[in-house]
């Protein structure tokens, strides 16, 4: 399952890197390297194994419907790049 | 000064309520030791007059009678936590000048139980990395030295921590570790780190990596200020579902009960090729310790051991895809200005993360997209069910497991490596923990031929940190480590 410059590509992308051109080429060697290491995996036989997302034996706590916090505009725009009247200010992208 | 720094941190609490020294006079010392170790590089910021003030509210309680568990002890923080209006930045670009207004709640803990922050530690970019060496400000640097003097990482990712306990500019520092992140670096600087039982240690307010993996712990000179540090610590905490409400025990009380009649496992697979002889030695050294001091050394087998290091390159780059998803360059951080917002967030995020971070990223977004999911993320998670099922087996008939905490000693700052997966190999020994959950401590045992220290790594039943500080403290104990860094405050050069 080895990566090409074209998969790089695509990844990138999708992980909303911008990544040159000039670097798809040994980025896709480097994650071909950890990849070819990885599949070391497939040795085991797991068809029967169920998957393990989290050690947590809790389920999870359900808290009272209650507002705790709020109010806290500064806070949440004290460190914010771009604000107009009290919002995010982003790149147009609706026409 | 240096008498100051000579007293750990149980001594100081003592000094500090009998009055024979005050808190101001302990963090003067302390940031006096950072300013004269400042080549080492392991504080991102030193936060001077906030510890001063901090210190001389500690006084005032010790005055009025009422003094908390740490009281005017003063701890450097990895610069992972978020620490209200003071820089918190992951060591990474894309956070650069971020202050929260909020207060994690582990430091929350530590300063509530009359703790004083010194400032902010170095650490590899959002804690990925082994040598400390992925770090927007550079590497931090270990403060002990082989016989050709040359600069050795501290380890990583908690590196700054660790340097700067075992370079004594901090008394006591917190880390955090996804697969070996605190116990490495204690390892490699010759000091006392922790890493609790998942769900311990509140998650809340650090900056997440891989949310199943992460947890936070004390780093400390010895075993008994590891046991102080962590009883303030640990907490219940509703702002982490997966924090635990099972009772913490008593830590303190645990330190001289001894391994008499313990079962101590020793895992037939924790040896590797090129692991260095002198590890070894010390791992059968760790074992005749123990069985001196009454405990029953059993032979243990935890045989999907090496499947272990592949299944987390997988589950923690995905996880930390996910989770570094929100730099975005939209609410806070660094941003990259674009014409379009998805070319502002590629630009923002390209800028913003170091190559280390952007390969993780990488790795995590293709174990997680369409086609490949069940072939590796599925796969990872299946595996980490089997490794949680050896742990399970073997602790029906031991108590704890003893194994070597790294394969090899502290390595040269800017080793040249072309395969990243070298590096990933120095979390061999460390990374089973992380993804069966379980409570892991490592404790200096000795030095190598060349001077440097080794660690001897402890792991434990899910939340028994007691049994683990009993067995820790034999060890000690035994070790009888004394041996001090090249780089020190208040001695050495």
């Amino acid at each position: 399952m080895a990566v090409d410059k074209t998969i790089v590509a695509k990844i990138a992308r999708l992980a909303r890197i911008n990544v040159p051109d000039e670097r798809l080429e040994p980025l896709a060697a480097e994650l071909n390297g950890i990849l070819n290491w990885i599949a070391e995996l497939d040795e085991l036989k797991t068809d029967h194994v169920a998957p393990l997302a989290s050690v947590t034996d809790h389920a999870l706590p359900m808290r009272d419907d209650v507002v705790t916090d709020g109010n806290c505009l500064d806070d949440i725009l004290s460190n914010v790049p771009e604000s107009a009247s009290g919002f995010f200010v982003v790149p147009k992208v609706v026409e | 000064m240096s008498d100051l720094l000579d007293l750990n941190a149980v001594e100081a609490r003592k000094a500090l309520i009998k009055k024979s020294i005050s808190a101001v006079e302990l963090t003067t010392a302390y940031l006096g030791a950072a300013e004269a170790t400042a080549g080492l590089n392991n504080y991102v910021n030193l936060t001077a007059e906030h510890a001063l003030s901090m210190a001389a509210e500690s006084d005032k309680r010790i005055n009025e009678g009422a003094p908390g568990l740490l009281e005017g002890l003063p701890i450097g923080v990895k610069d992972l936590f978020c620490t209200k209006g003071v820089t918190s930045t992951a060591c990474s670009n894309i956070l650069r000048g971020f202050v929260p207004p909020y207060e994690s709640t582990v430091t929350s803990n530590l300063w509530n139980a009359g703790g004083v922050m010194l400032g902010k530690l170095n650490c590899d970019e959002f804690a990925m990395g082994s040598g400390n060496e992925t770090s927007v400000y550079g590497p931090a640097i270990n403060p002990w030295q082989g016989s050709d003097k040359v600069d050795l990482v501290p380890g990583g990712s908690s590196g700054g921590s660790a340097s700067a306990v075992a370079a004594r500019s901090a008394l006591m520092a917190t880390g955090t570790d996804t697969g070996g992140s605190i116990r490495q670096p204690a390892a490699f600087c010759g000091v006392v780190g922790l890493k609790p039982t998942y769900g311990r240690c509140s998650r809340w307010g650090i900056v997440a990596f891989a949310s199943s993996l992460d947890q936070a712990g004390p780093f400390t000179r010895n075993v008994a200020d590891n046991a102080l540090m962590m009883s303030a610590m640990a907490s219940y905490d509703l702002k982490d579902s997966t924090s635990t409400k099972i009772p913490l025990q008593d830590l303190m009380g645990a330190l001289d009960r001894g391994v008499k009649g313990l079962k101590i496992g020793v895992p037939r697979e924790y040896v590797m090729d090129g692991m260095d002889n002198e590890v070894v030695n010390l791992w059968e050294q760790g074992q005749a310790w123990l069985r001196e001091a009454g405990a029953e050394l059993v032979d243990v087998s935890l045989p999907h051991t090496k499947y272990a290091l592949p299944a987390y390159y997988i589950i923690a780059p995905a996880e930390a895809s996910s989770n570094l998803a929100r730099y975005d360059g939209v609410r806070y951080g660094t941003r990259v200005d674009a014409d379009t917002l998805d070319g502002m967030y590629e630009a923002t995020r390209a800028a913003g993360f170091g190559d280390e971070v952007q390969r993780r990223i990488m790795i995590g977004t293709y174990v997680l997209s369409a086609g490949y999911y069940d072939a590796y993320y599925l796969k990872a998670q299946k595996v980490r069910r089997l490794i949680k099922d050896d742990f399970d087996t073997v602790y029906q008939t031991v108590d704890a497991i003893l194994t070597p905490a790294t394969p090899s000693a502290a390595f040269p700052v800017g080793r040249k490596i072309d395969d990243p997966v070298t590096n990933f190999l120095n979390d061999v020994f460390t990374v089973p923990a992380n993804l069966a959950g379980l409570p892991g401590i490592v404790v200096p045992g000795g030095l190598t031929s060349n001077g440097l220290p080794l660690g001897l790594q402890v792991l434990g039943r899910p939340f028994d940190e007691a049994g683990l500080y009993r067995v820790a403290a034999v060890l000690e104990d035994a070790a009888g480590f004394t041996f001090k860094a090249a780089r020190i405050a208040g001695g050495g050069s």
